[in-house]
């Protein structure tokens, strides 16, 4: 901790010039990195966002000395739980308003939430793709194996939503509690295809091949990001939302594959 | 048992580990919606989970009796080669994370592991997302329970009755099935019931090798966290009010081997 702050402190020094020399014994706000931020954030923020928000997390360290953010990543389902039975989030980002909406009618966020991407399905298949998948009905056939997402969560609901719009009566072998968790599957050769954001399978490009189907145009996901009420570090989470919202995030975010809101 | 004054430095802390083990289940049974319990209790998915828990656990645990019990005797009756090694690789599932064990058996039994790849190709059988699938995971965690209790058992049976009967003409076979046998029935019961229990409560590896859908691979573990990560916090109540209470029921069937303490 005191090196965090000897470490805040020769950034506000490096940063603030004179001024910041002449308060050394100033409060640790006032030493800590621009706009007053500083200290830990705890991100709470869906399971589908695991790269991007690594990637924008270091960014904000790097732009806030004295700022830490540590990220619990999820289906937004389980965060959505977490977040009410009281653990210590600053900031949740959920892949679905339905998510976000357990925790705002909760009373568990401070003000309203900001649609800051969109995301849709594709079939992930094994590079290659061996089975010959082109659509979402290519999945009924016999022998294939397909790993969905459980509907509480995000990417299941959506999953559903696809399913239901084409009409392909799908068994799939498996309901997984994220979205990485059915990616995971496909990786690993166990199913054959599974059901998965656009983005997931741009991560794995390397593992997978990503198959896009017409009827994921009707189950696009929005992405909420809010402040929570009990944000032990309000000022941290907000910069750190704004930082999501910014130009710089927002360049991170569609270079990852998600959509613009 | 000894006699006088209980000191404090002993007292304080045992009280407060007997409220430690006590007060979650208290809890459990404070946030149970008892007036919703009996509608719930006859929901098909929990009629359906429950129903599969007990099949698979009972399944794994006949597999376990198979396998273990032979497994069992020759650590306590025959003095082979690398008899260490083999006790020291039968306790590592024990202690290893069910979550890892998962990971193992997909990548031994999984249809591109080191077996599973061949049993698919030349079988067509593949285990993962089976009700077979959870069989095995749960029996792969529960034999070193089973494995080690009966040798617990065989090597505190009086071995003379064994030598007598050899003595007599009979041979390791017969021996085996009509004194041996007999002899440590207790025993293999109560590790029985032990790997029982372990197989009901497994939750990582099943998930992770066996996957997670209703009424095929969804055991009760599976469910009450499938309902808890849903947001459904009173239907991931009465599902453990279920393991509870058939935990319970097993203590009760163990009570005079555990409880009745001299």
């Amino acid at each position: 901790m005191r090196l965090t702050f000897a470490v805040a402190g020769l950034a506000a020094v490096l940063t603030l010039g004179p001024a910041g020399c002449g308060d050394p014994a100033g409060t640790p706000t006032a030493r800590a990195g621009e706009g007053g931020v500083s200290g830990t954030v705890n991100v709470f923020a869906a399971a589908s966002l695991t790269e991007s928000f690594t990637t924008l997390g270091k960014r904000f360290e790097a732009a806030h000395r004295g700022a830490t953010v540590t990220f619990n990543f999820a289906g937004s389902s389980a965060l959505a739980t977490q977040i009410n039975q009281g653990a210590p989030a600053d900031v949740f980002a959920s892949a679905a308003p339905a998510n976000m909406s357990t925790v705002t009618a909760a009373g568990n966020a401070a003000g309203t939430p900001t649609t800051f991407v969109r995301n849709q399905l594709v079939i992930a298949v094994a590079k290659g793709n061996p089975k010959k998948i082109a659509g979402l009905s290519g999945l009924t056939g016999p022998g294939i194996k397909v790993a969905l997402c459980a509907e509480a969560v995000p990417c299941g609901a959506a999953a559903r939503t696809a399913l239901d719009a084409s009409g392909a009566a799908l068994t799939p072998v498996t309901l997984e509690q994220d979205v990485r968790a059915a990616l995971a599957k496909v990786k690993l050769g166990e199913v054959d295809a599974a059901l998965v954001y656009r983005t997931d399978a741009k991560a794995s490009s390397g593992d997978v091949d990503a198959i896009e189907f017409p009827e994921s145009a009707k189950a696009v996901n929005e992405y909420p990001i809010v402040v929570l009420r009990k944000a032990a570090n309000a000022a941290g989470a907000r910069a750190f939302v704004d930082y999501v919202l910014s130009a710089d995030g927002r360049s991170v975010l569609t270079g990852a594959g998600f959509q613009a809101p | 048992m000894t006699r006088g004054r209980v000191p404090g430095a002993l007292l304080v802390p045992a009280i407060g580990g007997l409220i430690f083990l006590v007060l979650p289940l208290a809890g459990l049974l404070w946030r149970t919606p008892w007036a919703t319990l009996p509608q719930r209790l006859t929901e098909p998915e929990v009629v359906e989970a429950l129903k599969l828990s007990l099949l698979t656990a009972s399944l794994a645990t006949l597999l376990c009796l198979v396998l273990g019990v032979p497994l069992a005797w020759m650590l306590a009756r025959v003095a082979f080669p690398g008899r260490r090694v083999a006790r020291a690789l039968i306790t590592v599932p024990l202690v290893l994370p069910p979550v890892v064990g998962g990971i193992a058996l997909l990548l031994a039994l999984g249809r591109r592991g080191l077996l599973g790849g061949w049993l698919d190709s030349t079988f067509g059988v593949s285990l993962p997302f089976t009700t077979a699938g959870v069989v095995v995971a749960e029996a792969f965690v529960a034999l070193p329970f089973l494995v080690i209790s009966v040798e617990g058992a065989l090597r505190g049976a009086d071995t003379r009755y064994e030598e007598a009967a050899a003595t007599l003409g009979a041979s390791r076979w017969t021996t085996f099935t009509h004194v041996t046998l007999p002899l440590v029935a207790p025993g293999i019961a109560a590790g029985g019931v032990l790997c029982w229990a372990r197989a009901l409560g497994e939750f990582g590896a099943t998930i992770t090798f066996a996957g997670n859908y209703p009424g095929i691979t969804q055991t009760m573990p599976l469910a009450v966290y499938q309902t808890m990560e849903s947001g459904d916090l009173d239907g991931a109540v009465v599902l453990s009010l279920i393991l509870l209470a058939v935990s319970v029921t097993i203590l009760a069937a163990l009570r005079d081997r555990w409880l009745a303490a001299p």
